[in-house]
């Protein structure tokens, strides 16, 4: 049946290079209509920058772009949205101060009719069951509400090539089968969806057929149904890998964190955490689960010194039984009284490296204060750098390229490299694999599990579910920055948690909410 | 194949890391063609022999052993001012008050002498007023420093401010201390006891200055590079967040950062006053302090590179006076020449950075 249809778009022989970096190598890729495609690769195989070239926002170095048959030349996103191609991106380009309709008519030609365009705008949400207010401003939405927005700005300019990149890194359960849902219906009226994700259940459940790069090269592409997860990665990877993430029971833990009544005010005066306690235990992973902006930053941040509270206690707990108190104090005190914490903060390049700077002198971050003279020693940093790198698999040309020239999965791979490397007590990770290819993603659990039967206490923030409930002992939910509860992830499943991040408790169900 | 047709006649692309003797090249070439394009011009709009242009703008600034000396100060004072703001600057800072702190520490120097020239011996007048007009600058630097830390005010907008108010200050002191009455200007101060004016070293005038960059150049690199203070400005700068994140206090950073730029400043305000002019005016910083933004970009907050930088600019400036005498042309024509130059110069970072694919190379490489 594949095989009647003819491809909507074609690309044949597509090369772009960046300086000596090859992003795609002579890729051929065909999307059909009527079809989800997912597009399947590692960190840096070049998912992206194909799809910017399809969405006309790099030039192809070589290569031929074939839509509906006819070659064409797309130079700008206003070319390849003229072909009806729209690409929905990880990060939005919407303007906060205004409205839904405003953002999606904006940049259009013609007279301005806000009043016809809310309604083209409503028939084309009716038509696809999206939830859109078109005089809601962007600033007030939630981000499933501005990723809406996004895909109802292509399809009004009236794509019916659709991509999307990693459509789900920031959606809830809930949202992202909402989304599919949508997708679903966008495909059986005919259009052609490219999703580019790493979260291989979405592949399978989503998905018509996969296409695969590696290094920047064109692997193959299979029917969905013909394939799994372990043959899809090991064609990502290029050789075999095992996935399982494995969870070894805690060895004697004791309590190592304890927050009590914790309470946050951001500058603005909003509530982010209200009256939340808990323990976290030596030897043990607590994951925290809750839909992105719960709470979660505020509580790794007020942990690590990093946050101004309101109220409550955090106390750290030594082995010997004396307790120290974190609040009011920075980072450079916490360390300074000799509590060994370690943080991979979510903004990894924003918070926990410096893009600019070489792999060595971001391993001196923690430790350049050492020594008596006013000058820094980088004989130590560079050692630790090399290490790094070699125990890890850093890839890349050497320790003194800066770290924003990696790519994501390498990035990560430097800073919990870092982090771990001054021995913890204690550790903390928020999205430790946000963005990160499967490959990479294992590589970073193996680590965190070596902490834990080190005997560190792990708080591991996390937005995958099925990561969560398999690599932590026990998980605490956040649901609007209140605790929703704490239970074994031995003994829960995903409905469950997924539930008590809608509803504190979680015993009412999604339903009765709408 | 008519479609090709719409392919873009050139398209760009990121290059990869140029070695060094290449992007050294590219810096050449545009120099020259720079050269090249303010010939054509000379030529046609003033039918004067671009060759003999070039000659008198070499004879300006190194014609005569005096000249020479002069060249190289000019360009110590601008180095030094340059080398001022780049800590602030590798920190994000935006100081555009150079010429404030500057004048303040000018000013600072002038009121040591006059008001202490008769009271106090010559070597204790100059102590007080290394020491003055140390802190006035450090104090410029302070207070826009100490409101961003405090309230993160815009600091373009307060040094920029700033400068107003030094000029203002400047201007007032004048109208005190004119010499004569009425005449609205300082004067040379202490002209016949020379007291508070800075010493002569190995008996050249000029040497003092030249020596002061030097060290201050040298000095700044190993701060910027191999210092605990010179990272912490370096993270500060990137990320402020990562800063916070290890404990560095960006507050306090910025404040020290900033006290240091405005004492660098304050001192070139000494030199410019006790060792250059041994008078003040208000505009005795000459722009530099704005042109040293130019020269601390332009070498990407490298001292080292600093060094030509602040040569080119006052080798250009100083051969640009000569042209204007010897031809009867305008100052400002050398201000076009400067302009030509700099503007390749800026301009050719970018094909440092990318480089330009034809269409036909493209094609060829298809076929």
């Amino acid at each position: 049946m594949m095989e009647s249809k003819t491809a909507t778009v074609s690309m044949k022989n597509v090369t772009k290079t960046f300086g000596s970096l090859i992003a795609n190598d002579k890729v051929n890729l065909d999307i059909y209509k009527g079809e989800i495609l997912a597009l399947l690769g590692e960190n840096g195989s070049g998912k992206t920058t194909l799809m910017n070239m399809l969405s006309g926002i790099y030039f192809p170095d070589e290569g031929q772009i074939f839509i509906n048959g006819k070659e064409e030349v797309i130079k700008s996103p206003k070319d390849a949205l003229m072909l009806g191609i729209g690409m929905v991106h990880q990060h939005f380009k919407l303007i906060d101060v205004l409205s839904a309709t405003e953002n999606i008519i904006l940049g259009l030609e013609g007279k301005l009719n806000i009043k016809e365009a809310s309604r083209k705008i409503d028939e084309i949400c009716k038509k696809y069951g999206f939830e859109v207010n078109p005089e809601q401003k962007i600033y007030d939405m939630s981000v499933s509400q501005k990723q809406t927005v996004e895909i109802v700005k292509v399809l009004y300019r009236g794509a019916d090539i659709l991509i999307l990149d990693e459509p789900t890194a920031v959606l809830t359960p809930y949202e992202t089968e909402r989304l599919f849902n949508v997708l679903r219906k966008m495909r059986d009226d005919g259009k052609a969806i490219v999703i580019i994700t790493h979260k291989m259940h979405e592949v399978e459940s989503l998905s018509d057929r996969v296409a695969v790069l590696r290094d920047g090269k064109y692997i193959g592409s299979m029917a969905t149904k013909d394939t799994n997860v372990t043959e899809m990665t090991n064609m990502m990877v290029g050789h075999a890998v095992t996935l399982n993430i494995e969870r070894p029971n805690p060895v004697n833990p004791k309590p190592r964190i304890e927050v009590q009544g914790l309470t946050v005010r951001s500058e603005e005066g909003i509530l982010k955490l209200q009256d939340v306690s808990f323990t976290a235990n030596s030897g043990e992973i607590l994951g925290i689960a809750g839909i992105s902006g719960c709470g979660q930053k505020e509580l790794l941040e007020a942990i690590a010194g990093l946050q101004v509270t309101e109220s409550g206690t955090i106390h750290y707990v030594d082995d010997d039984g004396t307790r120290e108190m974190l609040i009011g104090r920075d980072p450079l005190k916490i360390a300074e009284m000799g509590v060994s914490l370690s943080f991979v903060p979510e903004d990894r390049l924003g918070m926990g490296l410096v893009g600019n700077m070489d792999i060595a002198d971001n391993m001196m971050l923690r430790s350049f204060r050492r020594g008596r003279t006013p000058f820094t020693n980088r004989k130590p940093s560079k050692k630790l750098a090399a290490n790094v790198v070699e125990n890890l698999d850093v890839v890349t040309p050497g320790i003194t390229t800066p770290v924003r020239r990696l790519s994501g999965g390498n990035v990560q791979k430097v800073l919990v490299g870092r982090e771990i490397a001054s021995a913890p007590t204690v550790l903390l990770t928020a999205y430790a694999v946000r963005g990160l290819d499967i490959n990479s993603s294992y590589t970073i659990y193996d680590l965190i599990n070596e902490q834990k039967k080190k005997g560190v206490a792990v708080i591991f923030v996390g937005e995958d579910l099925d990561v969560l409930l398999e690599l932590s002992d026990r998980i605490l939910v956040l649901c609007g920055g209140q605790v929703s509860g704490i239970v074994d992830a031995r003994k829960t499943d995903k409905n469950q948690v997924g539930m008590m991040m809608t509803r504190i408790g979680g015993s009412e169900s999604h339903e009765s909410e709408k | 194949m008519n479609q090709k047709s719409k392919e873009p006649f050139f398209h760009i692309v990121k290059r990869d890391v140029l070695p060094w003797h290449k992007s050294l090249g590219i810096r050449a070439a545009a120099i020259v063609l720079a050269l090249i394009l303010c010939a054509i011009v000379t030529t046609i709009t003033t039918g004067i022999n671009p060759i003999q242009v070039y000659e008198s703008i070499i004879t300006g600034a190194f014609g005569t052993v005096r000249k020479t000396w002069v060249t190289l100060q000019n360009i110590s004072i601008l180095l030094l001012i340059s080398l001022a703001l780049t800590p602030a600057f590798k920190m994000k800072f935006w100081n555009i008050g150079g010429e404030g702190q500057v004048l303040m520490g000018g000013l600072a120097a002038a009121s040591c002498m006059i008001c202490l020239g008769d009271k106090l011996p010559n070597v204790l007048v100059i102590i007080c007023m290394v020491i003055a007009s140390v802190a006035a600058g450090a104090l410029w630097g302070f207070i826009p420093a100490f409101f961003k830390a405090k309230w993160k005010t815009n600091e373009t907008l307060s040094t920029l401010m700033m400068n107003y108010i030094a000029t203002q200050l400047v201007a007032f002191f004048t109208i005190v201390w004119e010499v004569p009455k009425g005449s609205g200007k300082i004067g040379i101060i202490n002209q016949n006891s020379n007291v508070g004016w800075l010493p002569q070293v190995f008996g050249s005038k000029y040497l003092l200055s030249i020596l002061v960059a030097v060290v201050i150049t040298a000095f700044m690199y190993i701060y910027l590079n191999y210092s605990k203070h010179g990272y912490e400005i370096s993270v500060v700068g990137e990320s402020e967040n990562t800063a916070k994140y290890v404990g560095i206090k960006v507050g306090k950073v910025i404040i020290r950062t900033m006290v240091l730029s405005g004492a660098i400043c304050g001192l070139v305000g000494l030199l410019l006053v006790g060792g250059i002019n041994h008078t003040i005016t208000t505009t005795i910083a000459g722009g530099q302090g704005f042109t040293a933004v130019l020269v601390s970009w332009m070498s990407k907050f490298n001292p080292l590179t600093m060094v030509f930088s602040s040569f080119l600019i006052i080798f250009m400036n100083r051969g640009a006076s000569e042209i204007s005498t010897n031809f009867g042309l305008n100052q400002s024509y050398s201000d076009i020449l400067t302009g030509i130059i700099l503007f390749f110069i800026i301009g050719c970072e970018f094909f440092i950075s990318y480089r330009i694919q034809f269409r036909k190379k493209a094609e060829k490489e298809e076929q």
